[in-house]
């Protein structure tokens, strides 16, 4: 359109918008009613967790504390610090580690395949829909068979293998994006197959680097159920496994509670806040050429 | 430098489409050769094998004498600039140029000289560091170019890399890149589907249908001796009128098309090895160019075609004049499905049985619509092939 017929046609588009903010408000009301919903258990959530023990009693969930305080949250704090840092220990090098073998598996699927890409690619699909209870007993005898280091590090390998699927995807969907041409020309500049990756396709990978690790992140952090089963020592728990024993001296602590799990769902919150927009972009980043 | 020396290459893919056949070629040191043929001809298909980015199915290449096809791609010392230029997005203009140095591991006070050397070449020197994002087509067409350049490779390959630029800029880098080629004395293999590109451009050209070889030559010579009838049709634009005629069976030699009589000189007759046909079908050719308006006097001899003009086109430097002549049309089956839309168009024109000619004019010839007119045709340069092989007739032709 010309910067002519644009402002000819300006007065028209300013009554249509005007039109189309009347027209959706029912929309949105139903949007805001929706919204409320889904929120209450974290208005609940946050409220609980600023109140005193005694007055966290169920008839009284709604209503704002008498007494604001932070003490729930330091007690949280105080029991859960060191299995933060465990999940840090977990999830850091398990993100990593997945993004990059992610990939590493997406660049060879699609941009420098081999014979039979395909059906490999097919196999890593079946992967991830493999529930984790199917493996849970296997694994844990595989670590015991070849005398895998306790702890965490199993807890890392496991989140890892099991992350390839999806992040394979990730990246393979991505590469797919990018122009042959490109890897061509690495060829013809006598690039292998390794420093085609490194200097050509690796930095021009970060949109999904983002969404491989956010997912990666977030699935490994609120991860729960390989945790309690792969780490034995208590020492080694993950957030996630901890957070299942916070317990106070004589009744439910409710507010304490409330505080750990807010205090434990931290993290992955900020990586959303942080990344979140990387995020879309990335998931759009298929959709859209150029 | 070095030659290049295909023989009988051959690519079949997995899904068992030949896309070359026994395509043999020696392209001599510093030449430059144009591959040319309409879309699915064969000729990225075969620039690829030579670059090595495609297994040879069969045949063999060589390189400067060396066998190539089990040669890695990376070893046989060849650059090449794509058809959509495939600059690396995140780097620089100079490290996109400097990147197969850095591979090389030439020492890095060599590769800013070498950088600074084709930059300037290019005239990309204030562009080094920008990236290609902020580059315009023609500017990132050069720093493709330089890419290649600064290897300075035993042998370039060009995958059309004019093709997405606009018209003017092609004009332009047309001559850039002939002109660089010559400079450097680099062999080259140049793809192209453009004719006008492979005319201007080569020293030789290579004309491919169907992944087959159909003729090797100059410019001049693949324009003015065409092989067959592809590649009469496919060289020059607008193209070379072609219809059905008989050459006489008695007297002296003359072609019949419809219901006019051709003369045609004995040396012509010749050369061409009309004899063969007397009382036979043949294919007539004649380029718009040969084909002269009533302005243009009487010096072209005594052969003329009445004419009933159907359509005038002006392109500024002449006058397209388009008429029907009552000859079957003889477009050959691959030309007519490639140019579908004109040829219905040129039957219709035509009334269904007859052909339409377009004959160049003087531009300021003020022939209009509907006028009826006599064309002279310049016999001496008429092109015969024969309906049957769809070959040229000359005995001579090899």
């Amino acid at each position: 359109m010309s910067a002519v017929e644009a402002v000819a046609a300006a007065p028209g588009r300013r009554l249509r918008r005007r039109h189309r903010t009347v027209g959706a408000l029912p929309k949105l009301t139903a949007l805001l009613i929706l919204a409320v919903i889904v929120l209450m258990p974290v208005y609940v959530l946050v409220v609980t967790s600023l109140k005193t023990v005694t007055e966290t009693d169920v008839s009284h969930a709604w209503s704002l504390p008498g007494v604001w305080t932070t003490e729930a949250w330091s007690e949280a704090w105080r029991q859960l610090s060191p299995y933060l840092e465990n999940s840090m220990e977990l999830v850091i090098p398990a993100t990593v580690l997945s993004t990059l073998l992610g990939s590493l598996n997406g660049f060879v699927l699609s941009k420098w395949r081999f014979p039979g890409a395909d059906v490999v690619f097919t196999f890593f699909l079946f992967g991830m829909f493999i529930p984790y209870q199917a493996v849970m007993i296997p694994l844990a005898q595989l670590f015991d068979h070849v005398s895998f280091p306790q702890g965490i590090p199993r807890l890392i390998f496991a989140h890892v293998v099991y992350g390839i699927p999806i992040t394979a995807l990730i990246f393979r969907n991505y590469y797919a994006t990018i122009p042959n041409d490109l890897m061509e020309a690495a060829r013809m500049d006598r690039a292998g197959m390794f420093r085609t990756f490194w200097s050509v396709v690796l930095p021009i990978s970060m949109p999904a680097f983002v969404v491989a690790a956010i997912w990666q992140f977030t699935s490994i952090w609120n991860d729960f159920l390989f945790a309690v089963f792969v780490v034995t020592d208590p020492n080694q728990w993950p957030v996630t496994v901890a957070l299942n024993n916070v317990t106070g001296s004589m009744v439910t602590p409710y507010n304490l509670q409330m505080a750990a799990a807010l205090l434990a769902s931290l993290p992955t919150l900020l990586v959303y806040v942080l990344l979140g927009r990387y995020f879309m972009r990335g998931l759009m980043a298929g959709a859209l050429k150029g | 430098m070095a030659d290049i020396v295909l023989e009988e290459l051959s690519k079949r893919f997995p899904n068992g489409f030949e896309a070359v056949k026994r395509l043999s070629l020696a392209i001599g040191e510093s030449e430059l050769l144009v591959l040319v043929g309409p879309s699915g001809c064969g000729k990225t298909t075969a620039l690829r094998m030579i670059a090595g980015l495609e297994d040879i199915t069969s045949g063999e290449l060589f390189i400067g004498g060396r066998r190539m096809n089990d040669v890695l791609e990376r070893d046989r010392d060849i650059a090449m600039v794509f058809q959509n230029y495939a600059l690396y997005p995140h780097m620089t203009v100079a490290q996109n140029i400097a990147f197969s140095l850095r591979l090389g591991k030439v020492p890095k006070h060599e590769i800013r000289e070498r950088v600074r050397e084709t930059a300037t070449l290019l005239g990309l020197e204030g562009l080094l560091d920008r990236r290609p994002k902020q580059l315009s087509g023609g500017q990132k067409q050069r720093v493709a170019m330089g890419r290649a350049i600064v290897r300075q490779p035993q042998v370039f390959l060009m995958d059309e890399p004019l093709s997405n630029l606009d018209a003017q800029l092609r004009v332009q880098m047309r001559g850039e890149i002939e002109a660089l080629q010559k400079r450097l004395g680099v062999t080259t293999v140049y793809v192209t589907h453009d004719q006008v590109e492979a005319l201007t451009m080569g020293d030789r050209i290579a004309v491919l249908r169907d992944g087959e070889l159909q003729q090797v030559g100059g410019p001049a010579e693949v324009y003015d001796r065409p092989a067959n009838l592809f590649v009469a049709g496919f060289i020059g634009s607008p193209p070379m009128n072609l219809a059905h005629g008989t050459v006489e069976a008695n007297g002296a030699t003359a072609i019949r098309l419809g219901a006019t009589t051709l003369p045609v000189p004995d040396e012509v007759a010749r050369e061409h090895g009309l004899d063969a046909y007397r009382g036979r079908r043949v294919i007539v050719g004649v380029r718009p160019e040969d084909l002269h308006g009533p302005e243009s006097g009487n010096g072209h001899g005594p052969a003329r075609l009445p004419a009933a003009i159907d359509r005038v086109e002006s392109v500024g430097a002449s006058l397209l004049v388009h008429f029907a002549v009552d000859a079957p049309d003889a477009k050959s089956a691959a030309l007519a499905a490639m140019t579908g839309g004109e040829a219905l168009e040129a039957t219709q024109l035509a009334g269904g049985a007859g052909s339409s000619f377009c004959a160049s004019f003087e531009p300021r010839s003020g022939i209009r619509v509907g006028d009826a007119l006599e064309v002279a045709v310049d016999t001496a340069r008429l092109h015969f092939f024969d309906p049957e092989t769809e070959r040229t007739t000359r005995p001579s032709s090899p």
